[in-house]
């Protein structure tokens, strides 16, 4: 038995990254080159000047050959610089700090509430299949899914915010946390903790509850559904069979057998679900007025901003991509069998 | 000859209807239910003009303008909008613009999607390794994302925005889906017996692929093309809630009318936002119910007979595994 090892596995898999990666960025790259009508004019809007449209399109190298372009592209973007907003100047490594704090702080707790929410209901649901439990769980679960998130958080603010009024429905914070909290990650939850600035803690909190509670509940239903097959699927293995045959009680072999293996793919569903995450986190944060890195794009496409645009999907692509390489390596960890 | 053709060519549907009748418990509710549900909508989309009591961009009735942001009452059921049109007519309208959206959607995504996966599966090789990388760097990618860039890239096109941007935005999106799907099933196919056999008696390879593989592998799109429809809803509801979908002169859009709401909601206006959201969360929740209903009485894995009790080895769902 030559069973490959961990370290080899590892190896190979990080070596398919590269083509990966070249693709996706290939496929943007033309995307927004291939595209009609003239980016900088379209971002500057119809009143300037045609001299400064040339000056621009020098400086952002847009006259030079589209195979030079595409070799600029891929080497600024290999030495970490995404470049400049046209619209207003900003680099794009600030919006990626910036905003993309806010952003993770968002995904971070909605994925919290999904992971609880769905592993809970997921396993009841799976565990007394075909009961009311399980169509009262399966029946959430598709509800929650068929639910767009902007109209939750539509509803949520209705309810929570105008008429009970008890929670904020837009912004991270409230202007006067954000003027005096001091910035050491960007992420103000963890900046607030830093300081040990608890008033701040709370108002920060109070903001984050709809948003993450709406994009989290979303996220909820493909959980539900996952884990309620996978709870039906293990319960029907051999070793199940097994443990009961000797002897150990119904709900040993539940909690203890069944349970545990029927969570282990919960690992790439949760990372594959990162890459969802991020589509529902563009929504919610619109919704939201939250300052993430997909409110940032929604402004910028508005703005017709190609540079921007171009730079935050290059950026999500790179997470989509680092995210897989983390799921694959969790799961060879895991489960010996991938490593073939 | 002539006749067993016809025949030959309704078996797959016939075979693919027996566990349909066979269902029971909850997997026939959910079919029911989702059937109901799905076709209560597309009644609505087929007879907009003579259900709805106004039509979507209506803002006065003879010379009498309607009221602005009114309540639901018995004249405007579902209220008015700040635009003085009924929330109900638009709601019925959106039905139609939902429905024609994903029909086209889902037929350009199989019509490119299925023939991709078949020859890429059957054939292998390099056309395969290349469109693989290509579909799987793709699928990765979240959909909503590709769906908005390519919106984005066809509304400042001649094409501009419309039923059609929306419908090729949402095509893009889905087209890795059922390249995988089909061609990870092709590849298990490719294999059998009678596939063999079949290019044993020198059958030409489109003989092959049209004959045999196909309906084999075409048997799995039913269920995946109605969960995919669900999303396409939810998929083009978003592009509108951003500004990417259907324009308010084209056609009536729940994802733009809560888009709208969302400004009504903080003085308390709920209704605007309120009905198209069930209509978007009906019709998802039906055609869910549908696909899965469908999913667990065709899939041998997870269906349940009416008579007596068959295990069946549990399959790994391979397509699932990286």
């Amino acid at each position: 038995m030559a069973g490959t090892s961990l370290r080899t596995y590892l190896l190979t898999r990080l070596a398919l990254v590269v083509p990966m990666v070249l693709i996706l960025l290939t496929l943007v790259f033309l995307l927004m080159r291939v595209a009609p009508g003239d980016p900088i004019s379209a971002a500057l809007g119809g009143h300037v000047p045609p001299a400064l449209i040339k000056q621009i399109r020098h400086q952002l190298g847009f006259d030079k050959p589209l195979l030079t372009q595409y070799g600029t592209y891929l080497w600024d973007i290999a030495r970490g610089n995404f470049g400049t907003t046209i619209t207003d100047h900003r680099p794009l490594s600030q919006i990626i700090t910036v905003n993309g704090a806010a952003t993770l702080e968002l995904t971070f707790f909605a994925m919290l509430i999904a992971i609880v929410v769905g592993v809970v209901i997921g396993l009841v649901a799976g565990r007394y299949r075909d009961t009311p439990l399980d169509v009262f769980g399966r029946l959430f679960g598709i509800v929650a899914y068929a639910t767009p998130v902007f109209f939750l958080g539509l509803m949520g603010q209705l309810v929570f915010g105008v008429w009970l009024n008890w929670l904020p429905t837009s912004d991270q914070a409230s202007p006067i946390t954000q003027a005096l909290l001091k910035t050491h990650t960007n992420i103000l939850a963890l900046d607030a903790v830093i300081d040990g600035n608890w008033s701040a803690l709370g108002d920060v909190m109070k903001h984050l509850i709809l948003p993450a509670a709406t994009l989290g509940l979303a996220t909820a239903g493909i959980f539900i559904r996952l884990i309620r097959v996978n709870v039906i699927r293990t319960l029907r293995d051999d070793y199940i069979e097994a443990a009961r045959a000797r002897g150990i009680t119904e709900r040993s072999v539940v909690y203890h057998h069944a349970f545990k293996n029927a969570l282990v793919p919960v690992i790439t569903v949760v990372g594959l679900n990162m890459a969802l995450l991020l589509g529902g986190a563009v929504l919610t944060e619109t919704t939201f007025n939250w300052p993430g890195i997909g409110h940032a794009l929604v402004t910028y496409l508005e703005n017709r901003d190609y540079t921007a645009v171009q730079g935050i999907i290059v950026v999500f692509a790179l997470v989509v991509v680092a995210m897989s390489v983390i799921v694959d390596f969790l799961n060879a960890y895991v489960d010996p069998r991938i490593r073939y | 000859m002539a006749a067993t053709t016809p025949r030959a060519a309704l078996q797959p549907i016939v075979r693919a209807a027996k566990p349909i009748r066979e269902a029971h418990g909850i997997a026939r509710g959910m079919l029911w239910s989702g059937t109901a549900i799905t076709l209560f909508f597309v009644v609505l989309a087929l007879f907009a003009p003579w259900i709805s009591p106004y039509k979507f961009n209506q803002y006065r009735s003879g010379n009498v303008r309607f009221p602005q942001l009114a309540h639901p009452s018995h004249k405007h059921l579902f209220g008015t909008t700040v635009q003085s049109s009924d929330v109900m007519a638009r709601v019925i309208y959106g039905a139609q613009t939902e429905l024609k959206v994903v029909v086209i959607a889902l037929a350009m995504a199989l019509v490119v999607g299925v023939p991709l996966g078949l020859v890429s599966g059957y054939f292998g090789g390099i056309l395969d390794r290349g469109l693989v990388l290509i579909m799987d760097a793709l699928f990765a990618f979240p959909y909503l994302l590709i769906a908005i860039v390519i919106a984005f890239l066809l509304s400042s096109s001649s094409i501009g925005s419309g039923v059609l941007t929306a419908a090729i935005a949402i095509t893009v999106a889905y087209v890795p889906l059922y390249f995988r799907v089909v061609r990870n099933h092709v590849i298990s196919v490719r294999e059998e017996p009678y596939v063999d056999a079949a290019r044993a008696l020198g059958a030409r390879p489109r003989t092959v692929i049209r004959k045999y593989v196909f309906f084999n592998v075409v048997q799995n799109v039913p269920p995946i093309a109605t969960l995919n429809a669900a999303d396409a809803i939810l998929l083009l509801a978003a592009l509108g809630f951003l500004g990417y979908g259907i324009q308010p002169n084209q056609g009536a859009e729940w994802g733009y009318d809560i888009n709208r709401a969302v400004s009504d909601a903080s003085s308390g206006i709920w209704w605007t936002g309120l009905f198209p959201g069930i209509a978007i969360v009906l019709l998802v929740t039906g055609l869910t119910l549908l696909g899965e209903g469908l999913n667990e009485t065709i899939n041998p894995v997870l269906r349940r007979r009416r008579f007596g009790r068959i295990d069946f080895e549990p399959l790994a769902d391979e397509s699932e595994q990286p």
